[in-house]
């Protein structure tokens, strides 16, 4: 067991610290990948692949195989199955996503609920349990972490070319197909190693979420990077805090900081003097 | 200094491109039959013609977006299929897909133009920026090169992805119809960097428009489509057939409507 660090009240604690490490990580790695996949109009797919990956654990459940594995192979060809519907144009983003989606949770229910029902185990993967996260599950999503990370940095520059503006890459002889097929793993890798640990809502939601406060904020993609992950790590340690204070389940709260973050900056910025005064005028 | 480029123009050996005998048809409608196209180094080619002509579609096969029934398309010497260093080859798109709402600076947009170029996983170095800033300050947007551009005009932002394409230092430039509704100003940056592309580094320029009155005086040659080649010449023979290009606006799109 990893030593408890010297932190304060809520954090004090070990399983907290776990928890706080682990949910950094995702508020880090989740809001990165998001800020392409927002770009690229593909804000659910995180929550699709999540559904697919559902699809995967009821699949372990029901054949004896380690569910994450399972997952992790559903997810990444449900992810490389969307991309290729979508470039193909076989079908809209949002269609494609549906597809996969439904299906997949359906087929996830059927496969868990034919070996014996819908347990808190596979309700875990939903809504993860990020207060259990042991040291292993912690390694494992560090690694994943700095794997996520570095593919970011070595890839940026041709990722942002390719999600705003991929028929001009495509002609400039840019690596479309590969650079959407890299984004669309990682998001499946994502979602499976973090949705044990802090469930697959919550690493779909900080895909997206803290990406619409960090739009309304920057003026570059780069500060929308930095900001997406500010928010993201925010939104973590501010909800871990809370739900630790207050008894709340913490992934849920974590993701209702980051959903209130950005109506807080969305209302900042309409909260010019005029703004408010035209406001109050109309009662 | 543009007709030196011109009586300096090698002959078709050294063409950036050449298309020969391009036939193109979706289904049994044909859309392009034996089409010849050539751009030489520092030549500056308008592609003109009615609405339906098969432009678009020329541009494409031209790209390598669309395979031709019959005919072949070199480019740098090369088939185009065979072509890997796609960033010699800058391209305009007519809508780029760009979202108008990307958090996006003019610099980052830019800098995506120089990728082509410099190979996709190297850093960028102070080269690359020098190449980037330059390409910014030949269409008049140094002053706003950290601007978002979804904040810039029509105008201006098409003259970002012009600069997109000239931060790859392309030596051969394609513009799908760039000044479509743009104001006066951006009109007169892009003549200037148009000219200072071919004249600087020995581009060749191939621009598909129906208004060619902003570049009326720097054209080389150009060549009017309608499903085949149906003129391709100076600017001053089209006058003498008494089509004018730029300083009565509208002679050359009525005379092209007068074409279908």
């Amino acid at each position: 067991m990893i030593a408890a660090l010297p932190l304060p009240y809520p954090f004090e604690l070990g399983f907290m610290q776990r928890a706080l490490v682990a949910g950094i990580v995702v508020g880090t790695f989740g809001p990165l990948i998001g800020t392409f996949l927002v770009q690229k109009r593909m804000s659910l797919i995180g929550d699709g692949v999540g559904h697919v990956a559902f699809a995967g654990v009821g699949a372990g459940l029901f054949a004896g195989i380690y569910p994450l594995w399972t997952a992790l192979g559903f997810a990444v060809v449900g992810a490389l199955g969307v991309e290729w519907l979508r470039s193909r144009r076989r079908a809209s983003g949002d269609l494609a996503l549906a597809l996969f989606f439904y299906s997949g949770i359906a087929l996830g229910v059927v496969l868990a609920s034919a070996r014996g029902g819908v347990g808190t185990s596979v309700l875990g993967f939903l809504f993860g349990q990020p207060l259990t996260v042991d040291d292993a599950e912690l390694v494992l999503i560090l690694a994943l972490g700095v794997v996520v990370a570095t593919v970011m940095l070595l890839l940026r520059r041709v990722l942002f070319a390719v999600v705003t503006d991929e028929d001009w890459s495509r002609v400039a002889g840019l690596p479309v197909a590969a650079a959407n097929g890299v984004l669309a793993v990682l998001t499946a890798v994502a979602v499976v190693a973090a949705m044990q640990v802090v469930g697959i809502l919550l690493v779909a939601a900080l895909m997206v979420l803290p990406v619409a406060s960090a739009q309304l904020l920057a003026r570059s993609f780069g500060s929308t990077l930095r900001f997406a992950v500010a928010v993201g790590v925010g939104s973590v340690v501010i909800g871990l805090a809370a739900s630790r204070i207050w008894g709340l389940a913490p992934g849920g709260t974590i993701v209702l900081v980051a959903g209130a973050t950005f109506f807080l900056i969305a209302a900042a910025r309409h909260a010019v003097p005029g703004g408010i005064v035209t406001e109050g005028s109309d009662r | 200094m543009r007709s030196e480029a011109r009586s300096a123009a090698p002959d078709v050996a050294d063409a950036l491109l050449e298309a020969r005998g391009i036939r193109f048809a979706y289904g049994s409608a044909t859309v392009l039959e034996d089409v010849d196209l050539t751009v030489r180094p520092g030549e500056f080619v308008a592609l003109v013609g009615p609405n339906g002509s098969g432009k678009t579609t020329l541009l494409r096969v031209l790209l390598a977006a669309l395979r031709p029934a019959a005919g072949s398309v070199r480019i740098l010497g090369r088939p185009i299929e065979a072509l890997e260093e796609r960033g010699r080859i800058g391209y305009v798109p007519q809508r780029p897909s760009l979202a108008p709402d990307v958090p996006a600076t003019v610099r980052e947009i830019v800098a995506s133009g120089r990728l082509a170029r410099r190979g996709w996983f190297r850093p960028l170095r102070a080269s690359d920026q020098t190449a980037i800033d330059h390409a910014i300050a030949s269409v008049g947007l140094d002053g706003l090169a950290g601007a978002p551009i979804g904040r810039l005009s029509g105008g201006q932002q098409q003259r970002v992805f012009i600069a997109r394409a000239f931060a790859s230092e392309p030596e051969l430039l394609v513009l799908d119809e760039p000044i479509a509704g743009i104001d006066a100003e951006s009109q007169r940056r892009f003549r200037d960097s148009l000219v200072h592309l071919i004249d600087e580094h020995r581009a060749g320029v191939l621009l598909v428009s129906h208004e060619l009155s902003a570049v009326a005086d720097v054209i080389d040659r150009v060549v009017v489509l309608k499903r085949r080649v149906v003129f391709d010449g100076p600017p001053a023979r089209l006058v003498a057939e008494g089509v004018n290009l730029g300083v009565h606006a509208g002679d050359l799109p009525l005379w092209l409507e007068g074409l279908r």
